[in-house]
């Protein structure tokens, strides 16, 4: 287990305002099974660039 | 026989190189001139900046890929361009200074039929006084400054788990700094490393760039589709940072970074300070400083380089105000105007002008980022000039017929924000273009379709393997014209 940061956020405090991930996004973003389709995914859009050159 | 000389063996150069002597085979010669007997995979550096690579892991040497794939080797760095040769010989040449153990400081002329200038930046850390790893910050731009950074780190480190709170400042050294993102990576891989050694919580992280705001990354940051929404990589980024819990300063100037204070000036001209107990700031680029003379011996240096010291090539560098810019403004060929055998690619060559709007402040100080040539775009314009000078060489044309240009190439960008296999994360990034088309695309600059950027681990991943298959490709291993650039 890594440490969390500590959260920072204060009324009218700069870290108040931008919108943060809910605990199921953070978790789909090291889900194995949703990760691995978006290697793929991420692998496909990245041949597409290649391709367009 | 003709010779192709490439000045650099970085990503541009070994790109162009081994490009060049695969078409060329051993009917002309290719020759590389370069200062160091290692390669470096530089996205890397930022993994041995938090000591979860190590600088071997990251380097290999140049000669046995050199000796092998055919290509001559002069590890040496170029001092002068003469593209008309001297007043006994047309013949152009260059000078260089030999940087080998045997030959250190030695100097000769290289003759050329055609120059690729592949030297890519000069770490400008003068422009900053105490900025740099001789003096009061850290950087992560070579191997060996990353390896001195991760010292810095694990020492810091170790008077945190001894309880003390720490002040880590990450971001850009200057007002005119490049590679944001290659900071933005370190800032990222060094919260998640303080996590995983359970002191994020002794350790204070401020962000400082030239940035106008974040997610800027010298690009003018990007638009992509999510959650219904057309939405800036501001939003994203100001996400990330509140979520890690950093805070941010940006539109700022460092002027000076003393032994534990970072003063810098901000877009309306005040000066403000931050204290620091490790700072690692990114120097401004400029050109190696090549000089370049004429038949008779008059410095023509201005001729062949813009005033940053990059090389002038087929951009429009008629200066202009933002509102002018053009997506035509951006080089094809990379062919210099008036020396028709002299090429520059990746950060060698000269911008026409930033991407991101220029901001001046108060005082005159400017506060924006210049333009970032990152490592896909330079390998594929070393491999177009590459093919451009090949044909050329073997007369299947007399001028260049590829072009690669910023405003009608796409990038793929992957940045690291904490390496684990099973729990790191990476930002995914694609665009088209890379320089904004408005004319083209006028709500965004860019293809929606082809601009996108998510984190998660999959992005982690596709760094890793990266990694290998680019060291792979520049080995010239079997089969490395398979990885693209
Ligand atoms: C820390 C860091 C992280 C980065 N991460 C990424 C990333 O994740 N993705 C990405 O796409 N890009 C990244 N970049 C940018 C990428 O490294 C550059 O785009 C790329 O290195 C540019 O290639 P280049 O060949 O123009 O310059 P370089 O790779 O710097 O090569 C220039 C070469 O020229 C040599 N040279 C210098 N002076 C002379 C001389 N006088 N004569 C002859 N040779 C000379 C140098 O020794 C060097 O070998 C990162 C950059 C940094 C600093």
């Amino acid at each position: 287990m890594t440490e969390q940061p500590q959260p920072e956020r204060q009324p009218y405090e700069q870290s108040f305002y931008p919108a943060v991930p809910t605990r199921f996004t953070k978790a789909m973003r090291t889900n194995l099974l949703w990760q691995f389709f978006r290697f793929v995914i991420l692998n496909i859009k990245m041949l597409r660039m290649v391709r367009k050159h | 026989m003709a010779r192709l000389v490439i000045l650099g063996g970085g990503i541009a150069g070994q790109t162009a190189a081994l490009h060049a002597k695969k078409r060329l085979g051993g009917s002309h010669e290719v020759l590389v001139v370069t200062p160091n007997s290692l390669w470096n995979w530089i996205p890397s550096n930022i993994w041995v900046g938090v000591g979860v690579m190590q600088p071997e892991q990251v380097t290999f040497p140049l000669a046995p890929v050199y000796k092998k794939t055919g290509i001559t080797y002069f590890q040496a760095k170029a001092v002068s361009i003469h593209p008309e040769g001297d007043a006994d010989n047309p013949q152009p040449f260059v000078t260089v200074e030999h940087t080998s153990h045997e030959k250190k400081g030695q100097r000769e002329t290289v003759t050329y039929d055609y120059l690729i200038n592949a030297t890519g930046p000069k770490l400008n850390f003068d422009a900053t006084p105490g900025l740099g790893p001789l003096h009061n910050s850290q950087s992560v731009c070579t191997f060996d400054h990353a390896a001195h950074a991760s010292k810095a780190l694990d020492e810091l480190v170790a008077r945190m788990q001894r309880g003390e709170k720490k002040t880590i400042v990450i971001g850009t050294g200057h007002g005119t700094c490049t590679c944001q993102g290659a900071a933005f990576e370190y800032l990222f891989n060094v919260e998640f490393v303080l996590r995983q050694r359970k002191v994020r919580n002794n350790a204070t992280i401020i962000w400082i760039s030239n940035e106008q705001e974040l997610g800027d990354f010298g690009i003018g940051g990007m638009h992509i589709k999510r959650g219904g929404y057309i939405t800036h990589s501001r939003v994203f980024t100001e996400s990330l940072y509140t979520e890690r819990g950093v805070k941010w300063i940006t539109r700022a100037h460092v002027k000076e970074v003393g032994k534990d204070t970072i003063l810098y000036e901000d877009l309306d001209g005040n000066e403000k300070t931050v204290p620091f107990d490790f700072a690692m700031l990114l120097p401004p680029f400029a050109g190696v400083g090549l000089k370049a003379f004429d038949k008779q011996g008059a410095d023509i240096t201005t001729t062949l380089f813009a005033k940053s010291g990059f090389m002038l090539v087929d951009g429009n560098y008629e200066p202009k105000p933002y509102e002018k810019w053009l997506p035509s403004d951006w080089p094809n060929t990379y062919q210099n105007p008036k020396y028709k055998n002299i090429f520059a690619v990746g950060i060698a060559f000269a911008p026409p002008h930033a991407i991101s709007k220029p901001m001046i402040n108060p005082k005159g100080t400017p506060i924006f980022p210049a333009p970032p040539r990152t490592g896909m775009p330079s390998g594929v314009m070393a491999r177009q000039v590459a093919f451009n000078v090949t044909d050329m060489m073997q007369g299947k044309s007399t001028v260049p017929t590829r072009q690669a240009s910023l405003a009608k190439m796409g990038a793929a960008c992957i940045a690291s924000a904490g390496s684990n296999f099973w729990n790191g994360t990476a930002v995914s990034m694609t665009m088209y273009p890379i320089v904004p088309d408005f004319q083209t695309y006028p709500d965004t600059g860019r293809q929606l379709r082809y601009t996108s950027g998510e984190i998660g681990l999959a992005g982690h991943w596709i760094k890793h393997l990266l990694h290998f298959a680019f060291l792979y490709k520049a080995k010239a291993n079997p089969f490395w014209r398979m990885v693209p650039e």
